[in-house]
C-alpha cells in the first residue's frame, strides 16, 4: 500500500488487463463490450479511461474492479489475478484493496455521512485509523457535514462523501465511474481536485472512467477505448489534445455507422 | 453492519410495522390460546385438588357413578360410617349425599348454567381437603341448617338473579312428587380452589338431601375421609378398606384427583388442540406475509445490496443483515404478540364464561412456557420466511450498483410448474392412500396430502392463478376502461408477488371451504338420518341431552291424545374387551320403544326381556359377540350383570351401542331418570292441541323441549352451525392477517411505482381513476386468493367427507356460502386498497416523475 506522498510514481503496476474480452448475449445478439484489451495501470498515477458511449470503458473498469467477470483474458489487481478467485475472495479483495466512486452517488440513505464513510471498514470489522479518517475528511472539507444524512446534502457533498469512503480503507487502487457525471461544474471541480490531491499528497492510485474532457484533463494519463479496443493514449494531456482525440474517435465511429 | 440493519428498520417503520402486525397477530393468537389453556387447566386443577379429601369411600367399579353423573341405589349407612370413623387412622369421616338429576332455575324461570356444566347437589357436611383446608368456603350468609334452606355457589346465585333471603326454585328427581320445589337462599359458597368452572353447586341440609335423593333413607352415597396425624393416604385407604361394606371401596384422595384430571384432561386436550390448530393456521398465513414483505423489501433494495457488495460486504454479511432485521422484527412482534395474547385469553375466557365455563381471571397469566414458545415460534417463522429473500438479496451482483437498468434475474416459471406438479401428485398419492384404507389413520394420510396441496397451491399460485388474473383483466377492462385494464396488467406483471399475496388469503379460504363442506354434509346427513329415524310424533329431551326426572314422562302420559310415551335412559357402562375395561354407552328402553322404532336387525330379534340385550353392529364387532353369546356389563356403582345377546342391529341414532330393557338398569342399582321420551299420539288425535298440552307440561318445568321432526332437525343444525360459526370466527383472524398482507403488498407496490404513477397522472389519469386502478388490483389479488382457496378447500372437503362416509352419508356443497365468501373477499380487497389508494392519489405529479 502506497502511503508516502509523491513516491514511486508510474513505476509499479497497480492493476492490469491481459487480452480482456467481455461479451454479452449470444449468437446474433452478441455484443463484444471488450475485445482483447491489454493495459497496465500504474501505481501513484491518476489515469482516465475515455471513449465514446458503448466503447467498453465502464466494462473494463468493472472487470478490473472485480465487480464483473470477463468472458476471457485476465484481470490483475495488486498482483492478484482475479480469474481464479471465488466470490468470497473477490469480496475480500474489493473490501481491502479496491475503492469505488460511482456516478450516482450511491450512499446508503439511512446512514449519516460519517457512517457512510466508515462503512467499508465496518463491513470488514476493522477499526478506523482516526488520524487518517480526519485527514481524509478535512481534505474533502466535510467536517461540518459528518452527522448529516445523504438527503440533507447537495450532490457535490454526497460525491465527496463517496470519495472519502473510497479512500478511508487505504485501498491499492480507487476506481471512479464518471464521478462528475451528475454534478454541476463547481462541484465537479471540487471532486476532481480532491482526486488529484489524493494522488499527489497521499500517493493514491486512481482510475477514472469519463467522457468529459475537462475531467480527463486533471489526470496524468488517458487511455482511449473504442469498440472494446484500446486505440490510443495520452500523457499529461491538456484539454485541446483530449478534445481533438475524442473528436477523431467520434468521426471514426460516425464513418463506421455511415459505411 | 448491525447499525445499518438498525437504520434500515427505522427507515421503513411503517412497512415493517405492517408485516410485524402479521407476527403480532399470529403469536398473539398462539399465546392467547396457550394462556387460556393453562388457565383452564389451572382452574380445574385448583378445584379438583381443593375439593378432594385425603380419602374417599365410594361405590366400587370401573365406571365412577359420580363422574358419570348417574344416581345409584348403592348406599352406606351411618353405622358403617361409625365403624370407619372409629379407626385410629381416621380422624374424621363425613358422609355425603350426592344427588343427580336436579336443576336450578333462575328468577326468570330459565335453567341456570344450562350449557353443559353439571348441577352438583349434595348435603352440606363440613370436610377438609388434602391440604387440611375446608373444601367449601362460605362467601356470604350461612350454610343450610334445616330443610327448606339452600346455599348456592356465588356465580350461579348471581346468574340466577338471586340474593340471600330469596326463594329459589329447583327441579328435583324425587319419585312420585312434584319435581318443582322451592327453597330459601341462605348463603353463597365456593370450592376452596376458587370458582366452580361453571358447575352449579346446590348445598342442602343432610336430612332434606336424603329425602330428595334417597327417598328419605338415613344413608349416604360416599364418605370423605380425613387421615389422623402422621397417617399417609395409602395407610388411610388400606385401613378403611377393612371395614368398608360390600359394594364399596376406599381410595386415596390422590387417586380421585388423578381420575378426575384424566377425565377433564381429555376434554381440555380437545379444546387445546382445536384452538392450537387455528393458531397454527394464523401463523402459517403470517409466515407468507412476512415472506412477501421481505421479498419486496429486498427487491427494492437491490441497489443498496449491490453497493454493499461492491464495498466489500460478503454474501454472508448481506444475508445476515436481512436476517438480523427479521430477527429484531420477530422479537418486537412476538413481544407485542404475547401482550396481545394475554388480552385475547381474557376474551376467550369471557366467551367460555358465556357458555357456562368459569375461568378465574388470576390464573390467566403468561407462563414461562408460553413466553418461550411465543418467542421461539415468532422468531423461527419470521427467520424461515425471511431466509429465501435474504439469500436473494445476497445474490445481487455487485455490478448492479452501477447499472441503471436494474433487473433482478428471476428464474422462469417452468421449474416451479414442474416441481409444483410433482408435489401435487405426491399430495394426491397421500390422499389416495388415505381413501383406499392404508395402514395407519386415514385422516393423517389425507391431512398430510391436504397440507401438501395447500402449500403447493400457494407456491404455484403465480402459475395456476394466471387464468383468474387474465379474466379479471378482461372484465375490469370492459367495465372500468383503461384504469381497469391497467389494474389487471399490474396484477399480472409480477405474478410471484400477486401469487404470494393471494396465497395468504388462499390458505384461510381453503380451510373455511373445507370446513364448510364438512359442516354442510353433516347437516345434510343429520337431516337424512332424522327423516329416516324420527318415527315418533314428538321427542322430549334436554337441549343438552342430560337426563331429567322421570316425573315429566309420568305427566305426559296423562295428556289428551297421547297414546304412548316411550322412556329411554342412557348410562355409561364398562365391558371388558381383551381384558381391558372399555367404556361405552347403554340405553335402557321400554316395550313402547321397540314398538315405535323398528331397529333394522341383522341377526336375532329385537324383542327382549330380563337380562337380554341388543348390540349394534359396531359394538358386536368390538366385543366379538353375536346372538346367543353372553357379555358382562359393569354398571356405575360397581354392579356387574351377565347379559345374553338376543339380536344384532344396524347402527341407529335412537339408541346406543347396547340396548337393554329399562328394568335391567334398575336391577343394576341405577336410579330412574329419563334421557329422552318418544311420544306417539293416538289415531285421530289433534296434533296441534296435543303439542300445546305437552308444552304446557314442560312450561312449568322449563328444562325440557318438545320437538317434532322439523324442530329436531333445526336443533341439530343450529348446533352444527354454532360450531361452524365458532370455527369461522377463529379463521377470521387468519383472513385479517391475509388482508394486512394485501395492504402491505399494495403499499409497497405503490411506492415502487411512484414514477409510473406520476407518469399516468401526467398524461391525464384522474385521482379517482387512479384510486379505482389500485382498488381493482387489490380486488384481483383477493379474488385470486378466494378462488384458489375455495377450489382447494372444496376438493379437500369432498375428500375428507369421502373418508368419513360411514358417518357423513350425505355429501353437500355449501354453494350459497361460497358465493358469500367470494363477495366478502371482494369487499376485503376494496378495504385493503383504501390506504394505499389514498396514498397514491396524494402523490405530487412532478415529484413522482422525478423520483429515481
Amino acid at each position: 500500500m502506497t502511503e508516502q506522498p509523491g513516491e514511486g510514481a508510474a513505476t509499479e503496476v497497480a492493476a492490469s488487463a491481459k487480452d480482456l474480452t467481455k461479451t454479452y448475449g449470444k449468437g446474433e445478439a452478441e455484443v463484444r463490450a471488450l475485445d482483447g484489451v491489454t493495459v497496465d495501470l500504474m501505481k501513484g498515477e491518476f489515469t482516465a479511461v475515455m471513449g465514446p458511449s458503448g466503447s467498453g470503458k465502464s466494462t473494463l473498469m468493472h472487470c478490473l474492479a472485480a465487480l464483473d467477470t470477463p468472458t476471457a483474458g485476465e484481470a490483475i489487481v495488486d498482483g492478484t489475478s482475479l480469474g481464479r478467485l471465488k466470490d468470497k475472495d473477490l469480496t475480500t479483495l474489493r473490501r481491502e484493496r479496491v475503492g469505488f466512486v460511482f456516478q450516482s452517488f450511491n450512499l446508503v440513505p439511512t446512514l449519516s455521512a460519517e457512517e457512510n464513510i466508515l462503512l467499508p471498514l465496518s463491513l470488514a470489522g476493522r477499526k478506523p485509523d482516526r488520524e487518517w479518517f480526519d485527514q481524509v475528511v478535512d481534505s474533502v472539507g466535510l467536517r461540518p457535514r459528518l452527522g448529516h444524512r445523504p438527503s440533507e446534502m447537495s450532490g457535490g457533498q454526497q460525491q465527496r462523501v463517496a470519495c472519502a469512503r473510497a479512500l478511508v480503507s487505504k485501498p491499492s487502487i480507487v476506481f471512479a465511474d464518471e464521478p462528475t457525471g451528475n454534478l454541476d461544474s463547481t462541484s465537479s471541480a471540487e471532486v476532481l481536485g480532491f482526486l488529484r490531491r489524493s494522488v499527489d499528497e497521499f500517493g493514491q492510485t486512481v482510475v477514472m472512467v469519463t467522457h468529459d474532457p475537462v475531467a480527463a484533463s486533471y489526470t496524468d494519463r488517458i487511455v482511449f477505448l473504442a469498440d472494446g479496443k484500446i486505440v490510443d493514449e495520452l500523457r499529461n494531456p491538456d484539454r485541446d489534445q483530449i478534445l481533438a482525440k475524442m473528436a477523431s474517435l467520434q468521426d471514426v465511429a460516425a464513418q463506421k455507422a455511415a459505411g | 453492519m448491525l447499525l445499518l440493519t438498525w437504520r434500515n428498520l427505522l427507515a421503513r417503520k411503517v412497512r415493517l410495522l405492517m408485516s410485524t402486525l402479521a407476527i403480532v397477530l399470529g403469536i398473539g393468537f398462539l399465546a392467547g390460546v396457550m394462556t387460556f389453556s393453562s388457565g383452564l387447566n389451572a382452574t380445574f386443577q385448583n378445584i379438583v385438588s381443593g375439593s378432594t379429601s385425603d380419602g374417599l369411600v365410594r361405590p366400587a367399579g370401573d365406571v365412577s357413578a359420580a363422574n358419570a353423573g348417574v344416581a345409584t341405589t348403592q348406599l352406606i349407612t351411618p353405622a358403617d360410617i361409625d365403624k370407619i370413623s372409629a379407626l385410629p387412622e381416621v380422624e374424621d369421616a363425613t358422609g355425603s349425599v350426592d344427588g343427580f338429576g336436579s336443576f336450578l332455575l333462575g328468577e326468570d324461570d330459565k335453567l341456570v348454567g344450562g350449557q353443559g356444566a353439571p348441577t352438583l347437589a349434595f348435603n352440606y357436611a363440613p370436610a377438609d381437603n388434602m391440604a387440611g383446608e375446608d373444601i367449601l368456603v362460605l362467601n356470604e350468609g350461612g350454610w343450610p341448617e334445616q330443610p327448606g334452606e339452600v346455599t348456592l355457589d356465588t356465580s350461579s346465585a348471581e346468574r340466577g338473579g338471586y340474593e340471600i333471603g330469596d326463594t329459589v326454585t329447583m327441579i328435583v328427581p324425587t319419585e312420585g312428587q312434584d319435581p318443582r320445589r322451592t327453597f330459601t337462599l341462605v348463603g353463597t359458597a365456593d370450592f376452596n380452589g376458587g370458582g366452580t368452572a361453571g358447575a352449579t353447586l346446590v348445598l342442602l341440609d343432610t336430612a332434606e338431601a336424603q329425602e330428595i335423593f334417597l327417598g328419605g333413607e338415613d344413608a349416604f352415597t360416599s364418605v370423605a375421609l380425613t387421615a389422623a396425624d402422621g397417617i399417609s393416604q395409602t395407610e388411610l385407604a388400606e385401613a378403611a378398606s377393612a371395614v368398608t361394606p360390600a359394594g364399596f371401596t376406599a381410595v386415596t384422595g390422590d387417586k380421585v384427583v388423578e381420575e378426575t384430571q384424566d377425565q377433564i384432561g381429555q376434554f381440555l386436550d380437545v379444546i387445546d388442540i382445536f384452538l392450537k390448530v387455528f393458531a397454527g393456521i394464523a401463523i402459517l398465513v403470517g409466515g407468507f406475509i412476512i415472506f412477501n414483505t421481505f421479498t419486496i423489501l429486498v427487491s427494492q433494495r437491490v441497489r443498496e445490496s449491490a453497493l454493499l457488495r461492491a464495498l466489500g460486504a460478503s454474501r454472508k454479511q448481506v444475508t445476515r443483515s436481512v436476517l438480523v432485521e427479521a430477527f429484531l422484527m420477530a422479537v418486537v412482534g412476538a413481544t407485542l404478540g404475547l401482550l396481545l395474547g394475554l388480552g385475547l385469553s381474557r376474551l376467550l375466557a369471557g366467551l367460555f364464561r358465556s357458555f357456562g365455563l368459569d375461568i378465574a381471571g388470576d390464573v390467566l397469566t403468561l407462563t414461562p412456557g408460553t413466553i418461550f414458545w411465543g418467542y421461539v415460534v415468532g422468531v423461527a417463522v419470521t427467520m424461515v420466511a425471511a431466509f429465501v429473500p435474504a439469500r436473494r438479496a445476497a445474490k445481487v451482483p455487485p455490478v448492479a450498483a452501477m447499472r441503471d437498468d436494474l433487473v433482478v434475474q428471476e428464474k422462469g416459471m417452468g421449474r416451479r410448474l414442474l416441481l409444483g406438479t410433482i408435489a401435487m401428485v405426491v399430495g394426491t398419492a397421500f390422499v389416495v392412500v388415505g381413501l383406499t384404507g392404508a395402514p395407519g389413520t386415514d385422516a393423517y394420510w389425507i391431512g398430510a396430502g391436504a397440507v401438501i396441496w395447500v402449500i403447493t397451491t400457494a407456491v404455484m399460485a403465480p402459475v395456476v392463478g394466471q387464468p383468474v388474473l387474465l379474466l379479471c383483466r378482461s372484465v375490469f377492462g370492459r367495465v372500468f376502461g383503461t384504469a381497469g385494464l391497467l389494474a389487471g396488467e399490474n396484477a399480472l406483471r409480477n405474478p410471484r408477488r400477486t401469487g404470494a399475496t393471494a396465497s395468504a388469503l388462499m390458505i384461510g379460504l381453503a380451510v373455511v371451504s373445507a370446513v364448510g363442506v364438512l359442516a354442510s354434509s353433516l347437516s345434510a346427513t343429520n337431516d337424512a338420518t332424522v327423516d329416516d329415524a324420527f318415527k315418533s310424533d314428538f321427542l322430549v329431551q334436554m337441549p343438552t341431552f342430560q337426563s331429567f326426572p322421570a316425573a315429566f314422562g309420568d305427566r305426559m302420559e296423562d295428556v289428551d291424545g297421547v297414546d304412548q310415551v316411550s322412556r329411554q335412559q342412557a348410562t355409561p357402562v364398562s365391558v371388558e374387551v381383551d381384558g381391558e375395561p372399555d367404556q361405552t354407552f347403554l340405553t335402557g328402553v321400554d316395550q313402547a320403544f321397540l314398538d315405535i322404532y323398528d331397529l333394522a336387525m341383522i341377526d336375532g330379534t329385537d324383542q327382549m326381556s330380563g337380562r337380554q340385550a341388543i348390540l349394534n353392529e359396531g359394538r358386536a364387532d368390538d366385543f366379538g359377540a353375536g346372538v346367543g353369546d353372553t357379555i358382562d356389563i359393569q354398571f356405575p356403582g360397581g354392579e356387574t350383570i351377565a347379559v345374553e345377546v338376543v339380536g344384532v342391529s344396524e347402527e341407529s341414532p335412537t339408541t346406543s351401542g347396547i340396548t337393554t330393557p329399562l328394568a335391567l338398569l334398575a336391577e343394576a342399582g341405577i336410579k330412574r331418570s329419563d334421557s329422552s321420551l318418544s311420544i306417539m299420539l293416538a289415531e285421530g288425535a289433534d296434533r296441534a292441541s296435543a303439542k300445546q298440552d305437552l308444552e304446557d307440561v314442560v312450561e312449568a318445568l322449563p328444562i325440557l323441549s318438545v320437538q317434532d321432526k322439523e324442530e329436531f332437525k333445526e336443533l341439530i343444525s343450529s348446533q352444527v352451525n354454532q360450531l361452524l360459526y365458532v370455527i369461522y370466527g377463529l379463521l377470521a383472524l387468519a383472513v385479517v392477517i391475509a388482508v394486512i398482507g394485501i395492504v402491505n403488498t399494495l403499499g409497497l407496490s405503490v411506492i415502487e411505482r411512484t414514477r409510473e404513477i406520476g407518469l399516468l397522472r401526467a398524461v391525464g389519469l384522474s385521482r379517482r381513476k387512479l384510486r379505482t386502478m389500485i382498488t381493482l388490483e387489490s380486488v384481483a389479488i383477493a379474488l385470486l386468493g378466494a378462488v384458489l382457496g375455495m377450489v382447494v378447500g372444496l376438493v379437500i372437503g369432498v375428500v375428507l367427507r369421502q373418508s368419513l362416509k360411514d358417518d357423513l352419508t350425505e355429501l353437500s356443497l355449501p354453494l350459497d356460502n361460497l358465493v358469500i365468501f367470494l363477495v366478502v373477499a371482494v369487499l376485503f380487497g376494496v378495504l385493503a386498497a383504501v390506504v394505499p389508494a389514498i396514498r397514491a392519489s396524494r402523490m405530487k405529479v412532478l415529484q413522482a416523475i422525478a423520483t429515481e
